[in-house]
């Protein structure tokens, strides 16, 4: 047991290098000079603009060549420091991430969770059900073929622009201020649903796919045949057939999190929903190296994160994997 | 009579047609009575024993009826045969090293099948626990996932599980085909114990393998390709065979004693016949040495001698 976790959790953790590494080389491969824009952006005066250049370049970390940029990065990582944004200088990085991570996860977390939840449910009960099979099924097939950024942008004009029943962009109502209030609280809700929805229904479509296609092969599995001749009620039978055909649709969700945050980012850009795809869209418009980087860092960690967990949890829901640990049978 | 077959026809659905798996299966079994069912793969046998407990989605019930202990068992109807599974007719299966679900303990799985089936548990899960000491497992197997347990421990647990509670009829099929010779004995030898200490009152033995059934089988129903061949008792079945295929069948076994580096081992040329469309007349008549114009009619399944009954124009003559 404990000779299997410590071979998962070293496995993350090269990954998690080897993720960071790439993550702090890529904005700085990327064509373009950041300071340049940040000076443009300040339409300086040209003798400023050489002083103010020397004086980001020290600011920022570029007057050192770049292996050493990249040992301080590891070196500042550990303190927890991520830069300073150079959009938005001097705010530092982690400030902004913090303030657009609370939208990101209010968006994530229940569109993961309910639509694995609903998708799974609906799937196995279309299975092997003829007239719920053969509307469940093509629609399923519909949604997961949509991006998402497509569905939001459909979503977006039939009903917030057409039918006027939901706000079209922002994450609140442009009189309020984030705060602990009912009346906050409603406004959020009401900007919350559309992009929900959106990463909601492409999701759930994959997800009764999948579960669909698993309960018919379990319910052709040796275990329920016996289990019917066996005089078992349906009820009995589907059940087993449910919970052995959640097993591979764990290991799915595990695979999935990274495009459903791709996804997540795309869908906060269509609505300007101010969480991390918004921050992200900016960080790369301006060339903000940091920004990108420690965002990045964040979506890695939290996917990796996510990764570990279930990879555990399977420990306890499949029996199967805890005798392949003992090496027996 | 325990168990009443009259003409039961069961095809398979294929996109080329019906298969004629099993076509008008006449035959009885007394009480107490264990019954061999033979012959060589595709013949029906499965199909037979299966039709007797579930038929799967790609079964047909044709025709035919079937009575257990004078009542008639709705055999063509699934729903209906609900109430006389695992309790009336049962089955060990052809699969019993896969037929337990892989991520449940064995006894979770038991307890919950029969609180399904509005079991009452008290009883029953010592009567459980207690067969289990007499095929030889230790009461902790209740404890474990199927993964845990070798192959002839698991065929052992469904065997315990399927007979559990004292059904009338158990169907046995090919409950030693994947196991190994002295495993085979032994768990050939439990289904005469289980019969003996009246969990089951009687048996259908389903193997292709004739050596088995005439250590432990009363009677042995011979089938060939859908059809009966030939019932009777087991000595007379391997020492007095009447149909030419079950004579045929008992001479490609090898003897004990005998070398066979000089004689080769004949086995019986050709092949089964599809049963897709069948030949008309008696269906071994391809591959029967003995065959002349009569076969072209098909020959009926009857008393050739005392307790011996057999479909063969020879037989009969």
């Amino acid at each position: 047991m404990w000779r299997y976790l410590f071979r998962k959790v070293s496995i993350y953790v090269v990954t998690f290098v080897v993720a960071v590494s790439i993550d702090w080389a890529i904005p700085r491969f990327m064509p373009g000079d950041p300071i340049q824009g940040l000076l443009s952006r300040m339409q300086a005066q040209p003798q400023a603009s050489e002083e103010l250049t020397s004086f980001y370049t020290e600011a920022f970390g570029f007057d050192v060549p770049l292996w050493k940029q990249y040992l301080n990065f590891w070196a500042a990582l550990f303190q927890g420091d991520l830069g300073l944004s150079i959009t938005n200088y001097p705010i530092p990085v982690t400030e902004l991430i913090m303030g657009a991570l609370p939208y990101t996860l209010a968006l994530l977390v229940p569109a993961i969770l309910l639509s694995f939840w609903a998708g799974n449910k609906v799937g196995a009960l279309a299975a092997r059900r003829k007239t719920l099979d053969n509307t469940v099924l093509p629609m399923s097939y519909v949604l997961t073929a949509t991006p998402q950024m497509w569905l939001g942008i459909i979503l977006a004009w039939v009903f917030a622009s057409s039918l006027a029943l939901f706000p079209v962009s922002g994450a609140y109502g442009f009189a309020l201020q984030p705060e602990w209030s009912v009346e906050f609280a409603r406004s959020f809700l009401h900007h919350w649903i559309l992009p929900f929805s959106a990463l909601f229904l492409v999701a759930f479509g994959g997800w009764a796919i999948g579960m669909r296609n698993l309960i018919i092969y379990e319910l052709e599995a040796d275990y329920s045949n016996y289990l019917a001749s066996l005089g078992a009620p349906t009820r009995l039978v589907r059940k087993y057939a449910y919970r052995n055909a959640l097993l591979p649709q764990i290991t799915g969700l595990a695979l999935a999190l990274g495009a459903v945050v791709a996804g997540a980012i795309v869908v906060e850009i269509v609505f300007s929903y101010p969480g991390l795809g918004t921050l992200t869209l900016n960080a790369i418009e301006n060339r903000d190296y940091f920004l990108i980087q420690g965002i990045f860092l964040f979506l890695i960690t939290g996917v990796l994160i996510a990764n570990l967990v279930i990879d555990i949890a399977y420990v306890f829901i499949d029996p199967r994997t805890r005798v392949g640990m003992q090496g027996g049978a | 009579m325990s168990l009443k077959v009259d003409g039961l026809t069961v095809y398979y659905q294929s996109l080329r047609g019906d298969v004629k798996a099993v076509d008008g299966a006449t035959f009885e079994i007394a009480d107490g009575e264990i019954m061999g069912l033979a012959g060589e793969s595709g013949c029906g046998k499965s199909t037979l024993g299966k039709s007797l407990v579930r038929m799967d989605a790609r079964m047909r019930y044709v025709d035919g009826r079937v009575e257990l202990d004078g009542k008639e068992l709705p055999v063509w109807d699934d729903r209906k045969m609900n109430p006389y599974r695992f309790k009336h007719v049962s089955i060990i299966p052809q699969y019993a090293l896969s037929a337990l679900n892989p991520t449940r303990k064995i006894g979770t799985m038991a307890t919950e099948l029969l609180a399904s089936r509005d079991i009452p548990l008290n009883g029953v899960v010592d009567e459980f626990k207690r067969r289990l000491k007499i095929v030889g497992l230790p009461e902790d197997v209740l404890e474990r996932f199927p993964i845990e347990l070798s192959g002839g421990m698991k065929q052992r647990v469904v065997m315990v599980l399927s007979s559990l509670l004292d059904p009338s009829l158990l169907i046995a099929d090919e409950v030693t085909s994947a196991l190994d010779v002295s495993t085979q004995r032994a768990v050939s030898e439990l289904l005469v114990e289980f019969r003996d200490r009246g969990f089951v009152k009687s048996m259908i033995v389903i193997t292709h393998d004739l050596s088995v059934l005439y250590q432990i089988a009363d009677t042995i129903l011979v089938m060939y390709a859908g059809k009966l061949a030939e019932k009777a008792p087991a000595e007379t079945v391997v020492h007095a065979p009447a149909h030419p295929y079950t004579r045929m069948l008992i001479s490609s076994l090898p003897e004990v004693g005998v070398r066979y580096a000089e004689k080769r081992l004949i086995g019986i040329p050709g092949r089964p016949p599809s049963l897709l469309e069948p030949p008309t007349g008696c269906r071994f008549k391809t591959r029967c040495p003995l065959a002349f114009e009569k076969c072209a009619e098909e020959p009926p399944f009857v008393e050739v001698a005392p307790g011996q009954a057999a479909a063969c124009w020879k037989a009969t003559a």
